[in-house]
């Protein structure tokens, strides 16, 4: 019998975290670390009595991506209620939309693998939603009992659900990423994963190659890296496919990735699957979005990721994987942005090779964000400039890099000069070093002569030495060359 | 009409049942499902769904900080407390 050619099938729900200052329901800060239930009100422990009051700035926030995610803004949405019990949940059910979410029908285009092998997928995104967060609780032992704390509990999140359009972990991985980018870059979550901003929530099934229908699939609960996102998935398939080759079935169920172990764990099956009995929830009125405020969001809203890597391609020539990489985040598109500004548009390209090439290196190895580097933009531009018009070269730019980052001044020129890095490419001065060189080594010549090509290598390096390196070894080349078969 | 599992509701809205209050509740709501038939059996196509009673749309709040740490008020309120966490009985799913 011939094996099995198997199709992997992702979907992935995304909650991203909103960045309002206030919750969703209630006038409670948002902030991150205060010291428990100091951020928890009469709303948030859910007092009898109280009333949500929906906030503006979550809508806003809802708006934001869905223009970004080119979805569409529904006019009218509700929220319902999801009925569980859990302690952290102090109303016994968690506002959310149901039948009628706030965004819905959008896609993102993103780029998946690298250099030849890279290509785009679209993927869908069936809607986004607005809920508040549940709050924490803490099983440490208080005398046999669970605390709770509640600051987390009416946090605005937007609940974004794609289509199950991922054929791969990779496709997922750069989804995730695509979205976590996006998200950040319109200012509507911070993305942090390590404080829960953004977790993710991936379904994984396989099929056999050419079905149609969905194979029966699970879920794996609360990723909050994209690393564990990838082994999760990988893992999840292995193990499904295995399951069916050895002639088992896989029953829908929700499961935990370990990260310790590497693998997945049922957390509970359909069996025992919740039944959250939604319903409009009566506290609320329909969120009713006019035009006039989706155009206002629209005209507030910078360039998408998605248009300036079209931009960086077609006007600025660089690669699509290069633009990719230099739209990764807003502050690092702003940083390149800012440097090619200074600069002719021709050295576009020597100045992303400078800040995805040294300077990605040096901010990764010091764990510095690209906000608080001691080279910028300007510096950027300059060292383009000087390798350009052949007054530094490339290894003398390196130099001046290693100062820059050192802080050892912020005049790229001053720098040059302090440190003697000035190539010498003036006519005659090369001259009189060439021929001292050609004078002092008659082997290395003779040998050129002798169809030696590598006997030139020898002497340029004695020119360079000559120079102590300031010596524009291109043109020392060109003028051996010359005067030696002359 | 659907059958009714009694137990799968009472585990759901977490209370408990005795046999005298489950033969009460069989009948309340075989009456409250034979109600919903005969509103099923009405005709609204083309009746737009109806979210709330009030045709009103949603007011909204400025996004701003407006409630005050209140926390040891509300802490007091409850059965149990300590160290700034409300305490319950012991939780793991």
């Amino acid at each position: 019998m011939n094996r099995t050619d198997w199709e992997t099938v992702i979907g992935l729900e995304i909650h991203a975290q909103l960045t309002t200052r206030s919750k969703i329901f209630s006038g409670a800060s948002t902030a991150f670390g205060a010291e428990p239930n100091r951020q928890a009100c009469a709303i948030d422990v859910a007092l009898p009595g109280t009333l949500p009051v929906l906030n503006r700035g979550a809508v806003e926030r809802a708006i934001r991506l869905g223009l970004a995610i080119e979805a569409e803004i529904a006019q009218r949405s509700v929220f319902a209620r999801k009925n569980y019990f859990y302690p952290d949940l102090p109303k016994g059910y968690q506002i959310s939309q149901y039948e009628l979410p706030v965004v819905k029908n959008g896609a993102i285009t993103v780029q998946v693998g690298e250099g030849e092998a890279a290509y785009e997928k679209t993927v869908r995104i069936t809607r986004a939603h607005l809920e508040e967060d549940a709050g924490k609780s803490l099983h440490e032992d208080f005398h046999g009992m669970t605390g709770i704390d509640l600051n987390r509990a009416g946090t605005p999140l937007l609940e974004i659900v794609s289509e199950p359009d991922m054929r791969s972990a990779e496709e997922a991985v750069a989804y995730a990423r695509a979205l976590h980018a996006l998200v950040r870059w319109i200012g509507v979550c911070d993305g942090n994963m390590q404080e829960g901003s953004f977790r993710i929530d991936a379904n994984v099934s396989v099929r056999p190659k050419g079905e149609t229908r969905l194979g029966t699939r699970r879920e794996i609960k609360n990723l909050n890296s994209f690393r564990f996102l990838q082994q999760a998935i990988d893992y999840e398939v292995r193990w499904q496919i295995e399951t069916l080759e050895e002639g088992g079935a896989v029953q829908q169920a929700t499961v935990l990735f370990d990260p310790e172990r590497g693998e997945t764990r049922v957390m509970r099956t359909k069996e025992d699957a919740h039944d959250y009995r939604y319903f409009p929830d009566p506290d609320l009125l329909p969120l009713v979005i006019d035009r006039a405020w989706i155009e206002e969001v629209r005209a507030s809203l910078p360039e998408l990721p998605q248009a300036l890597r079209r931009r960086l391609v077609e006007e600025h020539g660089l690669t699509p994987y290069d633009a990719n990489l230099l739209t990764a985040s807003k502050e690092l598109a702003d940083y390149y942005l800012t440097a090619v500004a200074a600069v002719d548009p021709v050295l576009a390209k020597p100045c992303a090779n400078w800040i995805l090439g040294e300077l990605a290196a040096r901010l990764n190895r010091s764990g510095i964000e690209i906000g608080e580097s001691p080279v910028r933009p300007a510096h950027i531009a300059a060292l383009a400039r000087r390798v350009q018009d052949g007054t530094i070269s490339h290894a003398g730019a390196k130099k001046v890099f290693e100062a820059l980052w050192a802080g050892a001044g912020e005049d790229v020129d001053a720098i040059i000069q302090a440190q003697g890095l000035k190539q010498v490419s003036d006519e005659s001065a090369l001259e009189a070093l060439v021929e001292a060189a050609i004078a002092a080594n008659p082997k290395s010549v003779e040998e050129f002569r002798a169809g030696k090509e590598k006997a030139l290598n020898a002497l340029v390096g004695q020119v360079m030495k000559a120079s102590r390196g300031a010596a524009n070894p291109q043109r020392v080349t060109e003028l051996l060359r010359r005067k030696l078969t002359a | 009409m659907p059958a009714i599992d009694l137990d799968r509701l009472a585990e759901l809205a977490r209370i408990e049942l005795t046999a005298e209050h489950a033969a009460a509740f069989r009948a309340d709501l075989e009456r409250v499902l034979a109600l919903v038939d005969r509103l099923q059996a009405v005709d609204t196509s083309g009746v737009e769904p109806m979210s709330h009673p009030l045709d009103l749309p949603q007011r909204l709040r400025e996004d701003a900080v407006t409630e005050p740490d209140q926390r040891d008020v509300l802490l007091a309120l409850a059965p149990a407390a300590e160290n700034g966490l409300y305490l319950v009985p012991k939780v793991i799913e």
